[in-house]
């Protein structure tokens, strides 16, 4: 399988990187982690670009189909981030998402996918260099699992937002998860 | 659209009703009509009948086609409208956010070593690859992962079926590559995904040897046998749901520990309808020592669905016909509902979790294979 190559912007040098850049879906909550990969953009911190990121508002909201949808439509990895616990702003949001968070890895792990092609992170608004080394980190450890099992050729335009209301082709998108 | 109501018989329909007034749906209370359905197929319908999102509202539990007068195949044309709607990209609006269809889908594609046989123990004797028997266990252990909210344990049921063969001396292929039988996508209009499920299952089973498959999973039986037709071209291969094995070889099965219990019994409508399997698993409950079979009002052909049939339809619709089919399981005074689908367990386990009527409905229920090997040793 041929995938697109770039130089990473910066690695961590862990891992060497083979032959292809991953593609990464994270889904980040409005109120901590979507604003500290804000941080890391406006302090300018360098990190590898290959990921998408999907705004909720509360890592509470991501349920297993959205997970398992990205994996299903070609991600070679699926982060999920929110608010440290205690910080979450819907106040036990977070930890809903662990809930969600355990029965996704459960099933990830049936369907025999590396385990290590999911992470759940806690990141806050303030912690701008934590999110690119987050980053960093899970694209190396994805890049060393190499391509998803699940990944096509044509599979990097179905990750793409898009509009509609159907839940099979993935031609749609989760409400209140458009980025913007 | 004029090949499809020949195919299923629509011609024939001469506008009763019987259908829409048996329909579990539209007793419910949903604006849902099978007959709309029949006669605009019947008109031609081209881009109305065949993306009419209502379609997907259906059980497909067949109790229309047993009470049509007219012998329409009601089910079968939902199926295959559905499949119309799925090309005109008409799609269910997915409970569970669609999650376990994206999970089938990634069975579909595969290309992983699933995990899926973790539940095995070293007192079940199963063979990997090779044997006359393949036990086609069904996704018991996905169900199990994916509702921990439920606490069900169905894959109870698939290891009381190994146990049960080995019984009987039987030493079952139980396969890791055995992928989801594509039951539910097939009923979501996704011929394309299930063809490539279908392919591989057979590719599976026939490279194994076995003659005859058996399933604990009423809808993996009907699959198999009546939807697989096609791909079982020249195959000698038999499929029976594990009620119908056991009934064939029952006075082989040494049941003794009986204690005294009285049991209902849920027809799925897969194993009861669309198989016409309804004496079997009485026989086999018959035979239990000291368990007392109680039939609740609707049984047999009669009985109604669970309905939730193909991860397509979950609303309040479906919730009042759950409320009122365990109204009916509580009434016969029984302690236990055996049913032999692993999905009846799973949408009557749901309907429970109620918190006002849940102290009214709540019942304990078992498939059959676990009551069965209850009473080996």
């Amino acid at each position: 399988m041929t995938r697109p190559t770039s130089t990473p912007a910066k690695s961590t040098g862990a891992v060497p990187p083979t032959a292809f850049d991953p593609r990464i879906v994270v889904f980040a909550c409005n109120w901590c982690s979507y604003a500290g990969a804000d941080t890391a953009g406006v302090s300018r911190i360098q990190y590898q670009p290959h990921f998408r990121v999907i705004r909720v508002m509360c890592s509470g909201r991501v349920q297993p189909a959205w997970v398992l949808r990205a994996f299903e439509k070609g991600a070679d990895g699926v982060l999920v981030s929110g608010c440290h616990f205690g910080d979450c702003h819907y106040i036990f949001g977070n930890e809903r998402a662990v809930e969600q968070f355990d029965k996704t890895m459960s099933v990830v792990k049936l369907l025999g996918i590396e385990p290590g092609r999911l992470r759940l992170e806690w990141i806050s608004a303030a912690e701008g260099v934590r999110f690119a080394e987050v980053i960093d980190e899970f694209t190396d450890q994805v890049r060393a699992l190499g391509p998803s099992p699940f990944a096509r050729e044509d599979a990097i335009g179905e990750i793409e937002v898009g509009e509609g209301g159907a839940c099979l082709t993935g031609e749609h998108e989760p409400s209140g998860a458009g980025g913007d | 659209m004029q090949q499809v109501a020949k195919d299923t018989n629509a011609w024939a329909c001469y506008d009763c009703g019987k259908c829409t007034s048996t329909c579990p749906i539209a007793r419910a209370g949903a604006d849902y009509s099978p007959r709309r359905h029949v006669l605009a197929a019947n008109l031609g319908g081209e881009g109305e009948v065949d993306a009419d999102p209502s379609l997907y509202a259906c059980l497909t539990c067949s109790l229309c086609d047993s009470r049509c007068p007219a012998e329409v195949a009601y089910t079968t044309l939902v199926q295959k409208l559905r499949e119309q709607a799925f090309t005109a990209a008409v799609q269910p609006e997915c409970p569970h956010g669609g999650a376990l269809q994206s999970v089938m889908r990634m069975m579909a594609k595969g290309g992983t070593t699933q995990n899926r046989l973790t539940w095995l123990g070293d007192d079940l004797e199963t063979s990997p690859g090779q044997g006359e028997v393949f036990l086609w266990t069904g996704c018991t252990v996905y169900y199990d992962a994916f509702f921990p909210e439920l606490g069900l344990a169905t894959v109870d049921g698939t290891r009381a079926a190994v146990r049960l063969l080995n019984a009987l001396g039987v030493t079952p292929v139980v396969s890791p590559d055995e992928r989801c039988c594509g039951h539910d996508l097939l009923w979501n209009g996704d011929r394309a995904s299930f063809s490539s499920l279908a392919r591989h299952n057979v590719a599976l089973v026939e490279a194994s040897g076995a003659e005859l498959v058996v399933t604990p999973c009423a809808e993996c039986a009907r699959t198999w046998r009546l939807d697989y037709e096609p791909y079982l071209e020249g195959s000698k291969l038999r499929v029976q749901h594990l009620t119908e094995y056991l009934a064939e070889r029952a006075d082989d099965l040494e049941l003794h520990n009986g204690h005294a219990i009285r049991a209902t019994y849920q027809d799925p409508c897969r194993l009861g309808r669309h198989l016409g399997v309804v004496d079997a698993p009485r026989q086999l409950l018959g035979r239990v020592p000291g368990l007392e079979l109680a039939e609740m009002a609707h049984s047999g052909r009669r009985a109604t669905c669970c309905a939730g049939g193909t991860w397509s339809n979950c609303d309040r619709f479906a919730k009042q016909i759950q409320v009122a089919r365990l109204r009916e399981a509580r009434a016969t005074g029984a302690e236990v509902l055996v049913t032999a689908c692993p999905k009846c367990q799973v949408h009557l386990a749901c309907a429970m979790k109620d918190p006002n009527l849940g102290p009214e409905i709540a019942i304990e229920m078992k498939d059959i294979a676990e009551v069965m090997a209850e009473a080996l040793t």
